[in-house]
């Protein structure tokens, strides 16, 4: 199931993220895709918000995850500056993965063969217009399909 | 061996809150006996060949080594040290508890008292190690994982002034020499090319300047500005202006920082400003703070290159502050992410 949203702006890319954060279950998995500047720390700090986080949400780029508190446990990874899959072990990704809290990973597309678990892939590309985003879901199993059908119905 | 170090207070410093292994050992809060930093260890040799990297496994590997080196060229033993200080975050928690475990060990072994160190704040205290620091001081703090401003009473008592809301100054720095195809690190690159460049060629925004008492910074705008520049250079077939780009990046960039450094100075009558973080080694910030403070009769202090990047010789000198005051952490210290 594929949809696309378009947003106009950075707030509106920040409070579709919300949206998504409000509806999201314990264990969830979102992965999020788009060059740099398209949106994605925007995104995701709409989704800690819709998560009840209160504190900032600053990029992760250089710490490579941020761990918040809300309704949830938010983990916020970015993996632009790792190379290989085990790099990715090392940092411990796969505990966080199969944790209760809901886990974003920005650049998730430089590993295709890892991320094969259940999960939400949401990328984002430039529209026409320099502010313009195409914000495009996809969801494969159930529980995420779900999700995007209350999202689509929300927004 | 330097006998007579043993008379002083003498902390070991542990570091591996991200990408550095990093251990040094320091006396009496100001004179550094040892400075290790894994990856600059000529010796690659003992490691495979490997340069230690975010993964915690990495500081695993190296960490051990990176201490037992700190004391031999300090020419002491483990039972000369007063305490050990360690960072304790904000980082990558996998990276910090091998840091963090090695210390824990290492104090309960030998019973002496840990303390546990904040990365910024440890940032700041470099400047401690090479400056006769003179407070009431600001010190910004930025580097690629952080862009703090801090308000300094004494070298004890501080207070966090602003933060960024979402990119690292040095983290946009990185990501703009990315686009821009001028290679990594980005901060260095920028600083270089920007020379031959027009400052003035593009106007960049600088969010949140001539707001007063508003010491929080944002970079995300600015990076979307440049890259929304480069994306209509490109739609439109021109040769993209490097050098003119760079440096009107880097001007924005100075700009917001000076602006709000100077405004934190003067609000808080700072007798003295440091610099620390690896941004602490642009060229172009330090010339435009001096310029500025100078005209105010204001200090400027930034520690030398080996001490802007993550190191463990300023986690020895802030965890002495600490042990002074009789803060130590107990033996479930834990590793925080932010």
């Amino acid at each position: 199931m594929d949809t696309v949203i378009t947003t106009n702006s950075e707030q509106e890319t920040e409070t579709l993220g919300q949206t998504v954060g409000e509806l999201l279950f314990p264990g969830a998995v979102l992965l999020l895709d788009g060059n740099l500047g398209a949106g994605k720390t925007a995104f995701a700090r709409g989704v800690a918000r819709g998560l009840g986080v209160t504190k900032p949400v600053q990029s992760p780029t250089f710490t490579i995850l941020y761990a918040h508190s809300g309704r949830l446990a938010f983990y916020h990874f970015d993996l632009y500056r790792l190379e290989d899959e085990q790099e990715l072990l090392d940092i411990g990704i796969d505990e966080y993965l199969d944790d209760e809290g809901v886990s974003l990973v920005e650049w998730a597309g430089k590993f295709p063969t890892f991320f094969t678990m259940p999960s939400m892939y949401i990328t984002i590309v430039r529209g026409q217009g320099e502010d313009v985003r195409e914000i495009k879901f996809s969801a494969g199993e159930e529980r995420y399909r779900q999700l995007l059908t209350e999202l689509l119905a929300r927004s | 061996m330097v006998p007579a170090a043993k008379d002083k207070t003498l902390i070991l410093g542990i570091e591996t809150s991200c990408d550095e292994t990093a251990a040094a050992v320091v006396a009496d809060g100001r004179e550094m006996l040892s400075n290790i930093i894994a990856s600059q260890i000529e010796d690659h040799k003992k490691f495979g060949g490997v340069v230690p990297e975010i993964a915690s496994r990495k500081h695993l590997e190296t960490a051990n080594d990176v201490v037992e080196r700190a004391l031999t060229e300090a020419g002491i033993g483990f039972a000369d040290l007063s305490a050990i200080a360690v960072t304790n975050g904000p980082g990558l928690v996998g990276a910090l508890l091998v840091g963090v475990n090695i210390a824990k060990t290492l104090a309960y072994a030998l019973q002496k008292p840990l303390v546990a160190v904040n990365h910024v704040m440890s940032h700041v205290a470099a400047n401690y190690l090479v400056h006769p620091v003179q407070f009431p001081a600001v010190c910004l703090v930025a580097s690629g994982g952080h862009t703090s401003l801090l308000y300094l009473l004494s070298r004890s008592e501080t207070q966090l002034l602003g933060t960024t809301r979402d990119d690292a100054a040095g983290e946009a720095f990185d990501k703009v020499a990315r686009v821009l195809e001028l290679g990594y690190p980005g901060g260095p690159a920028i600083d270089k090319i920007a020379v031959d460049g027009n400052p003035d060629a593009f106007k960049f925004p600088r969010a949140f300047s001539g707001q007063d008492q508003n010491f929080e910074f944002s970079f995300s705008g600015l990076k979307s500005a440049v890259i929304n520049t480069l994306h209509n250079l490109e739609q439109r077939g021109e040769v993209i202006p490097k050098a003119d780009i760079a440096a009107s990046f880097q001007a924005a960039v100075v700009d917001i920082l000076v602006e709000k450094t100077r405004l934190a100075a003067e609000s808080k009558a700072a007798k003295t400003v440091l610099l620390a973080g690896g941004v602490a080694a642009n060229r172009q910030l330090r010339l435009s703070l001096q310029e500025n403070l100078t005209r105010d009769g204001i200090v400027l202090y930034y520690p030398p290159p080996e001490l802007c990047t993550d190191n463990a010789a300023m986690v020895a000198c802030a965890g002495y502050d600490l042990y002074k005051r009789n803060e130590f952490a107990g033996l479930d210290l834990n590793a925080l992410s932010i």
